[in-house]
């Protein structure tokens, strides 16, 4: 098929190559369907995405995902791995908002139990997790504190008596990547993220409180804590705050500055890239390390004030028993391991709108995950379903070991405001019997389930192309946002 | 994203948000891009002028120019919790080859005010700075 004159062969279902031409070093690999094409068919992906396979030392393929929507330099639901010795780093790769991610947390309730005391529950999530602009942090950080928590991420907020080592086991990276360097993030940056730790943000950013609504695969369900339909969990989803918006920021001016050449040769300015093993790349690095940590002791604050926060409703007891299923992140950078050509090799892998999706055997997981594989969070939009999904081999061959990340919007914030009024949203949700509670009528408009694409879709072409199996749906009881 | 009309105008982008902002000077056309920055955040025209910080700004370019002031806005946005009104006597000269700009901020705190969205960053997509008829316009696609 040809969309905007570029020529997609459809190698599976739920598989769309375009081959490598002009300055693409690699071909783009679509994981997507006929359905989710069409509704990119205005926006700027599918560029994107060839833009990207011109990068230097990209391997294999430049990979999008079903959620793939247009974002600046590289599209969003985008994976990109680049050889350690010839590619490169790119922040447009990872996006501004480094290590925005999921956290889930399993609670020993069913929502019979939840669902008559929501608002009570949605007053404390909301007392205790700031959302909204500039929300601002209970804590208050040390220099010292704030320097080591750009380190040890998750580890420090343990330390401070925030979640358990238990909850670290079950993150991503063990909540804390290495070869973070705070002077390597601006103070400018470092200020942004000061009054910031243990709040959510605004935009598309939420705590939501979800019943199970169906189990796919019940052995392995059970081993990620979930009990049933039912069963009550919840998602949080943000990131590094002003922190990382700041140090993406700031890196996208330096590598600008130091290769004004680069810069103007671009076929998109945001694709601006340091080579790896330059001096800029390795500060870089360090310091999107850095903001990722910050991002990992944030969602663990978090998860701690969820735990509060049912504690202040339903007791410590109930409190006691919520366990973390698992963090993900799906902006982010990773130093992995990869056959490439048949061999292994070191790839700087970016993510973008893409969340790891590792195979049964990965050794970083919890002993009782490990034979079926890393749990990939996606949240739906306001309104629709979640997932959890188990990674794969597929994924591993197939895609860098990733997978979507979300539903991907599909509708501008100015056609949603034409479109929807708060009340109109608000009165559709609680159809549904989902309560909201927002600090601004504006974010219930511009976040409403229509301005989104179907998650339903996107997860089933990831099952279909086997890239995450389907562990079991989820859908909102209450949820609290900017 | 109300638009207004001369001032500033909101264009339609998937997942973040695409102004256009005008002036007969292009210091005009950059105090109207941070006014147009700031109406995705809340209601201006409510916003009291109680506050005023000053700001200078220095870049090679007139894109990086308008990226590094707008980036400092949010920055003040976080940091003193400032929410911009608008800004006064914007000045931009060339000092030994590079390009400055100074203005006054002039806002209040955002916990006094109802907010409705929040930018997260600048980008240099799709950003263009023209001489158009009569004055200058500015293009500046903001990360939401």
């Amino acid at each position: 098929m040809e969309i905007q004159g570029y020529h997609l062969t459809k190698e599976e279902d739920w598989l769309y190559i375009i081959k490598g031409s002009g300055r693409m070093r690699v071909p783009v690999k679509l994981f997507t369907s006929e359905k989710l094409l069409e509704q990119i068919k205005g926006d700027d992906s599918i560029k994107q995405a060839c833009n990207v396979a011109t990068l230097p030392g990209i391997q294999g393929a430049s990979v999008v995902m079903p959620d793939m929507h247009q974002g600046y330099g590289f599209s969003i639901g985008g994976v990109a791995a680049f050889d350690m010795q010839e590619g490169v780093i790119s922040p447009g790769g990872i996006g501004f908002d480094i290590n925005c991610g999921v956290r889930l947390l399993s609670i020993p309730l069913t929502v019979e139990e939840v669902r008559p005391r929501i608002n009570e529950l949605l007053d404390r999530l909301y007392a205790n997790c700031p959302v909204g602009v500039g929300s601002e942090a209970k804590i208050r950080l040390s220099d010292e504190d704030y320097q080591d928590l750009m380190v040890r991420g998750a580890a420090w907020a343990v330390e401070h008596g925030y979640g358990t080592k238990e909850d670290l086991e079950h993150c991503e990276s063990h909540g804390s990547i290495p070869g973070a360097d705070p002077s390597k993030a601006s103070k400018h940056a470092q200020a942004r993220g000061r009054k910031q730790l243990g709040t959510v943000g605004a935009g598309n950013h939420f705590i939501e409180v979800q019943q199970v609504d169906q189990v796919y695969d019940a052995t392995v369900a059970k081993a990620f804590g979930i009990t049933g339909p039912g069963q009550v969990v919840v998602m949080v989803h943000c990131g590094s705050r002003g922190f990382g918006h700041q140090v993406c920021t700031d890196y996208i001016r330096k590598m600008e500055e130091e290769q004004p050449e680069l810069f103007r040769s671009l076929p998109d300015k945001n694709l601006i890239y340091a080579p790896l093993g330059s001096k800029l790349a390795d500060d870089y690095f360090a310091a999107m390390c850095a903001a990722a940590n910050y991002a990992f002791a944030n969602r663990h604050v978090l998860g701690h004030f969820v735990r509060k926060s049912f504690a202040e409703v339903f007791g410590e007891e109930v409190a006691a028993k919520v366990k973390t299923v698992y963090d993900i992140c799906h902006n982010i950078a990773k130093k992995e391991r990869h056959a490439i050509g048949g061999e292994e090799r070191e790839v700087m892998v970016h993510r973008k709108g893409a969340t790891r999706a590792f195979p049964p055997g990965f050794q970083e997981l919890p002993k009782e995950y490990r034979q079926y594989g890393q749990p990939v969070l996606i949240p739906g939009s306001m309104g629709t379903a979640s997932y959890i999904l188990h990674g794969t081999e597929t994924a591993m061959k197939e895609a860098f070991g990733s997978t979507a990340h979300g539903a991907g919007r599909m509708m501008s914030r100015l056609q949603a405001n034409r479109d929807f009024t708060a009340d109109q949203v608000t009165a559709e949700l609680a159809k549904k019997q989902v309560t909201v509670k927002a600090a601004s009528k504006h974010g219930i408009v511009e976040e409403a389930p229509g301005a989104y694409k179907d998650v339903d879709e996107v997860i089933r072409v990831c099952h279909e192309a086997g890239l995450a199996k389907k562990v079991a749906r989820m859908v909102p009881v209450g949820v609290i946002k900017g | 994203m109300k638009s207004v009309p001369g001032a500033y105008d909101f264009l339609p982008h998937t997942a973040d948000a695409k102004f256009r902002a005008y002036g007969k000077t292009l210091e005009e056309a950059f105090r109207n891009s941070a006014r147009a920055m700031f109406a995705l955040i809340t209601d201006i025209e409510k916003v009291k002028g109680k506050k005023k910080v000053a700001v200078r700004v220095k870049a090679k370019r007139r894109d990086s120019l308008l990226f590094d002031f707008l980036d400092r806005l949010l920055f003040l946005l976080d940091t003193k919790g400032l929410l911009l009104h608008d800004v006064e006597d914007v000045k931009i000269r060339e000092e030994k080859g590079v390009l400055v700009l100074t203005g006054t901020v002039v806002g209040d705190h955002y916990k006094r005010y109802e907010t409705h969205g929040d930018v997260k960053a600048v980008t240099y997509s799709d950003m263009a700075i023209k001489e158009e008829k009569g004055g200058w316009a500015c293009q500046v696609v903001v990360d939401l």
